[in-house]
């Protein structure tokens, strides 16, 4: 009897612990969504601009750098199933899973094309205009560059028990999601979800034999 | 009509004859498979054959004199022909909002002209911007979208690249009205709008190669994100989106600040601007969204858990 009260004590002390230590996650992560960007932002372009490997055009820790500081938050099934729009119905649960594996793969990719574009652009954060309490906002970044009109990146972000997690990001005002709308609706009507799976394989694989990318996140 | 893009082209050119065989190609199999299932391009099958020329164009000449150009001349110079050229164009972007009833950019617009035509050496040195004015980008397209043309069904022009009706009739207004096409003698002027023409595909030389790497189909690819991006420039960057969260969760209050304007530079005509805008614009571009956006939230909760 006694040794199976001290199991229960240990599991509810546990049990306590797992709580507690869940709480002050969920507490920490709660920053705001224009901190969030902000310090994500100059945190990643601090690191491309002193990495030598990265200045050198090292594909792989440029992705490296985007899993670790960057995709933690996204939410990428958002953005899958707003660029599969209303075809995302028509996939199981698991296809839904390899469908945004695959996206989550190509828009990595696409990402890390673009930090190998920078080339020392200055930044303008724009004030959050949101109250409080609202859980879906946009935070805005502008790009500067002299001689034309600066580029607008606006993020879509929205509150989730696991901090802000974006889920659209509109380039110059061209949602990436809805880019791919038209295409992904183009390919599951001639050959249905699978079909959208596996040319999107073929095309990340086509993208990774070109940048042989090791230690990539499908095998 | 190929006969007359033909002939319109060097004689004879040896890097020239791969693109025009792309064309009378693309042209022959294009004009066979429209499909025009987007009910924004009932050209498809047309502007595809065009999408390939261009594309083919691109590779053969394009490409290869952007690069050149970009690793003969140093940084500093591509800046100073970039501003050079930007410097002339605020002057007709300035009277585009004169006409689109934005006087007050219209001031920036000419002031930014002044200041970098004296200060900044004829205008290759953008000292406006670092006084804090800021360029836009402006033309009669937006204009006539302002107004409230429609935009009509998507085009791809040879060399030209993607456009729409009512761009297309914008266009024939910003070349007539561009100081680069009026300037005198010929000479002068064939120089500065082909060194503009490369200038500006040279700075596009990143963004092509993330496009040829984003894209399953490029041309869809560039397609809709010329008309998104169209759309946001007539409503100068805030057009109007329905956030879907807000759609799905009743107890979140509709999004009015996010839609706010992103410039508070602009507060002052943004609202008279937005009421004014018509609505038939947004219509046909507003992002679908999906119909059963709550099964994605929870799917993307439990992903979390």
């Amino acid at each position: 009897m006694k040794p199976l009260a001290g199991l229960r004590a240990a599991a509810a002390a546990a049990a306590a612990t797992g709580a507690l230590l869940a709480g002050a996650a969920a507490a920490q992560a709660i920053t705001p969504p224009d901190v969030l960007v902000k310090s994500v932002t100059l945190e990643v372009v601090e690191i491309v601009k002193h990495d030598k490997d990265i200045q050198a055009g090292d594909r792989r820790k440029v992705i490296e750098l985007i899993d670790a500081k960057v995709v933690p938050h996204f939410n990428f099934t958002a953005m899958t199933a707003s660029a599969l729009g209303t075809h995302w119905g028509k996939a199981d649960a698991e296809q839904k899973a390899r469908l945004t594996n695959e996206f989550r793969t190509l828009m990595v990719r696409t990402y890390a094309s673009s930090i190998a574009a920078y080339r020392n652009q200055r930044f303008d954060f724009r004030p959050l205009r949101a109250k409080p309490t609202d859980t879906d906002v946009t935070v805005n970044v502008r790009v500067l560059q002299p001689g034309t009109e600066a580029v607008k990146i606006d993020y879509d972000m929205e509150k989730t028990a696991r901090g802000w997690k974006v889920w659209d990001v509109r380039v110059a005002d061209i949602s990436l999601t809805a880019n791919y709308r038209t295409e992904f609706a183009n390919v599951v009507r001639e050959s249905g979800v699978d079909g959208l799976i596996k040319t999107l394989r073929a095309k990340n694989d086509r993208v990774t034999e070109r940048t042989p990318v090791a230690g990539g996140e499908r095998k | 009509m190929s006969g007359t893009r033909a002939s319109t082209g060097w004689d004879g050119s040896a890097w020239l004859r791969r693109p025009l065989a792309v064309l009378l190609l693309a042209l022959a199999t294009g004009c066979a498979t429209t499909n025009g299932s987007d009910p924004r391009d009932p050209l498809e099958g047309f502007n595809r054959s065009m999408y390939a020329f261009n594309d083919a164009f691109d590779e053969a000449i394009g490409k290869p004199v952007a690069n050149a150009y970009k690793s003969t001349l140093p940084d500093p110079v591509r800046g100073w022909v970039r501003n050079f050229f930007g410097n002339i164009g605020d002057l007709y972007i300035g009277l585009n909002n004169l006409l689109q009833g934005k006087p007050a950019d219209t001031v920036n617009d000419w002031a930014r002209f002044a200041f970098n035509t004296i200060f900044g050496v004829v205008g290759i040195n953008d000292v406006a911007s670092e006084m804090g004015l800021e360029k836009h980008n402006e033309d009669f397209g937006q204009t006539f979208g302002r107004w409230g043309a429609a935009s009509g069904a998507y085009i791809v022009w040879p060399l030209l690249g993607p456009s729409t009706v009512r761009d297309s009739a914008g266009g024939l207004l910003d070349s007539y009205f561009d100081p680069v096409r009026r300037h005198d003698p010929v000479d002068a002027r064939n120089f500065a709008v082909l060194l503009r023409a490369v200038g500006q595909r040279a700075d596009l030389l990143d963004a092509s190669r993330i496009l040829e790497e984003a894209a399953l189909d490029r041309y869809i690819f560039q397609r809709d994100a010329y008309l998104q991006r169209r759309r946001g420039l007539i409503y100068d960057g805030n057009p109007p989106r329905e956030s879907p969260s807000s759609r799905v969760r009743d107890d979140v209050p509709v999004q009015a600040a996010p839609a706010a304007p992103a410039g508070s530079d602009r507060q002052f005509d943004e609202p008279a601007a937005d009421g004014t805008l018509p609505g038939r614009v947004s219509v046909l571009y507003e992002p679908r969204q999906p119909a059963n956006y709550a099964a994605v939230l929870a799917a993307s909760a439990r992903v979390g858990q």
